[in-house]
């Protein structure tokens, strides 16, 4: 960690390197391999690094697609097919690719719930937790923008509707949209930008995924009791411990998505798309893929055209003040028993709009959305800070040592 | 002159390095943004996109009661020969509380041919309503299957999200018959 002294290498190529370019000794420093951990980390913690994982996959395969693809919004629909039927093992490399991303933002999801269910942005982790806000919206834009590239019907209507939003910003909202097309409408100018930003995009989002390690590394990671680690006693090496659970984990994933990549590729997609872009004609019924669907519920949720597109950016960025909005100074929610419950309730809020996202905006469906949409602001501007004052925590545990071994715990020293 | 040698200059006076730090910063942000600019406007519509900045349609073959699309800088356009009916309902409609008042004789140039922008205000899809088979929604015109907006035989919003009337573009006559759309 920040602060401890360089250490000596034994390997004379490593210690030349080093005179001259401290690299190594860097990397320790700030994204090093080895720590010491929490030794109560359970596996919600390993989705940070599964999604790592699923980060590498997504760039790696493509790397290779790009290789194939054409941005052009005449042949980038065929180069599609041409990928899926000509190129050596090319479907393969597609379909992992496009439920990779469906994984990687089921992953983040779960991250995302556990961070806020242990209190993990707070005190002394708050830029840690924005710094993974600020991925989860690249996250977002990138998928947007490789949804658009096979020029299917939805790719384009989804880069219509999406688009569109920003004819909402009052004055220049026109001259914003056009710039962001390249012409009067959706069309081969616009498909080829974001190509060149999807493929962009993944490397910020491996920057700022550095720097989000570098912070978890200041301070070192959350853990499920939420206090901190007080001595050697509660903690355990990272190697091997965690990267052994963590392989474990990644196994899971990667069966899952064999599953999926073999067994059912297109059941997360829309059949929609494998026809091709027609500027003349919408689609019956437009959808965004299941994990936008959320948000596109909040946009339609409000009749009014800026304050829905306010609404749905607002509410992921209601995210960075998070860590002032929640008053309670304990922060694992193990030991919060009101917070606990209306954690739940937000989980279950967020996947009602999930469902109504899916819906056509009307009747029932709309209604259950604006209620749902009302609970996801109030949970966060309302319920937080309140709960903080009024509730009573439970008591803590000692330490972490005492939490994971019972009471009697205290006599065995070291856990290496 | 009130100078110092760190150039932080004393008792708040501005010392002859401050000045010239501000002027060569100034100068190095006005240099930046020009350097930016050229990168920025790239991304405008570029020359051969607004050379197809205009379409001439055919008027003749468009029987009463018939709608066509044809499309313009990529955008459908609705070119629909109305019938005696829809031009008197949408003048009869003028006062009926519409959410961006307009009157129907300010969106037409000859009553009988209404030509509009097929884009809904909302987020641009394409309202259905131009086949004699698709739905025109609750008021004759015009219905937008996404997000449910119905518009008028005037092109102007009436039910949903949309904050505006379909856009007219601006057309000319060339004579009875034919028009040049942009």
């Amino acid at each position: 960690m920040s602060g401890a002294p360089r250490r000596q290498y034994t390997n004379p190529v490593i210690r030349w390197i080093e005179y001259r370019l401290p690299i190594f000794s860097t990397v320790e420093a700030t994204i090093g391999a080895d720590m010491p951990t929490p030794k109560n980390l359970n596996y919600w913690w390993s989705f940070g690094g599964l999604l790592t994982l699923a980060l590498v996959i997504q760039i790696v395969t493509g790397i290779v697609l790009a290789m194939h693809y054409i941005a052009h919004g005449s042949m980038a629909f065929d180069s599609v097919e041409h990928i899926m039927r000509n190129v050596n093992s090319g479907w393969l490399i597609r379909y992992v690719h496009a439920n990779g991303a469906s994984l990687f933002f089921l992953a983040v999801y779960v991250h995302i719930a556990r961070g806020m269910y242990y209190g993990s942005y707070k005190y002394p982790r708050e830029i840690l937790w924005m710094l993974g806000v600020v991925i989860f919206l690249i996250m977002m834009a990138t998928a947007f923008m490789g949804y658009v590239l096979p020029w299917g019907q939805m790719s384009f209507w989804a880069a219509t509707v999406i688009t569109n939003l920003f004819s909402a910003i009052p004055v220049i909202g026109e001259e914003i949209t056009t710039w962001l097309w390249g012409g009067f409408s959706v069309d081969s100018p616009t498909l080829t930008r974001f190509y060149s930003l999807h493929y962009l995009l993944p490397f910020a989002i491996f920057g700022v995924t550095i720097l989000h390690i570098w912070a978890l590394h200041v301070h070192g990671p959350n853990n499920p009791t939420g206090i901190d680690v007080k001595g050697p006693q509660d903690t355990i090496p990272y190697k091997p411990y965690y990267t052994s659970k963590y392989l474990s984990v990644f196994s899971a994933f990667m069966m899952v998505l064999a599953v999926l990549v073999f067994f059912e590729p297109n059941y997360l997609g829309h059949p929609d798309n494998y026809k091709p872009a027609d500027p003349l004609q919408t689609p019956a019924h437009i959808v965004p893929e299941w994990y936008f669907l959320p948000f596109y519920a909040i946009l339609r949720a409000i009749p009014d055209k800026l304050l829905g597109v306010i609404a749905m950016f607002g509410s992921i960025l209601v995210w960075f003040i998070l860590p002032w909005l929640d008053t309670s100074r304990v922060r694992s929610g193990r030991y919060r028993p009101l917070f606990k419950q209306f954690f739940w309730l937000l989980v279950i809020d967020f996947l009602v709009l999930m469902w109504c996202g899916a819906q056509p905006a009307e009747g029932p469906a709309l209604i259950v959305a604006r209620i749902a949409t009302a609970y996801y602001f109030l949970h966060f501007i309302v319920i937080l800070p309140l709960v903080g004052w009024f509730e009573r925590p439970k008591p803590l545990p000692e330490s972490i040592s005492t939490s994971v071994l019972g009471s009697g715990a205290a006599a065995p020293k070291a856990a290496e | 002159m009130a100078t110092t040698a760190d150039g932080k200059g004393g008792h708040g006076h501005a010392s002859r390095r401050d000045i010239l730090m501000v002027a060569a910063t100034g100068a190095a942000a006005v240099g930046a943004a020009y350097a930016a600019w050229p990168l920025i406007n790239s991304m405008n519509p570029s020359a051969d996109v607004l050379a197809l900045a205009s379409t001439e349609v055919d008027l003749a073959p468009i029987q009463e009661g018939q709608s066509i699309t044809v499309q313009w800088r990529g955008k459908p356009v609705f070119v629909r020969h109305r019938t005696k009916d829809e031009i008197a309902k949408a003048a009869a409609d003028d006062k009926a509380g519409l959410p961006d008042v307009q009157a129907d004789a300010a969106r037409v140039k000859k009553a009988e041919w209404l030509i509009l922008v097929g884009v809904c205000t909302h987020l641009g899809c394409i309202p259905l309503g131009q086949k004699a088979t698709e739905g025109r929604g609750d008021f004759g015109g015009w219905f937008c299957p996404c997000h449910g907006s119905h518009y008028d035989t005037s092109g102007r919003i009436r039910k949903g999200p949309a904050p505006r009337n379909l856009e007219v573009p601006q057309y000319t006559f060339l004579d009875d018959k034919r028009i040049r759309i942009g």
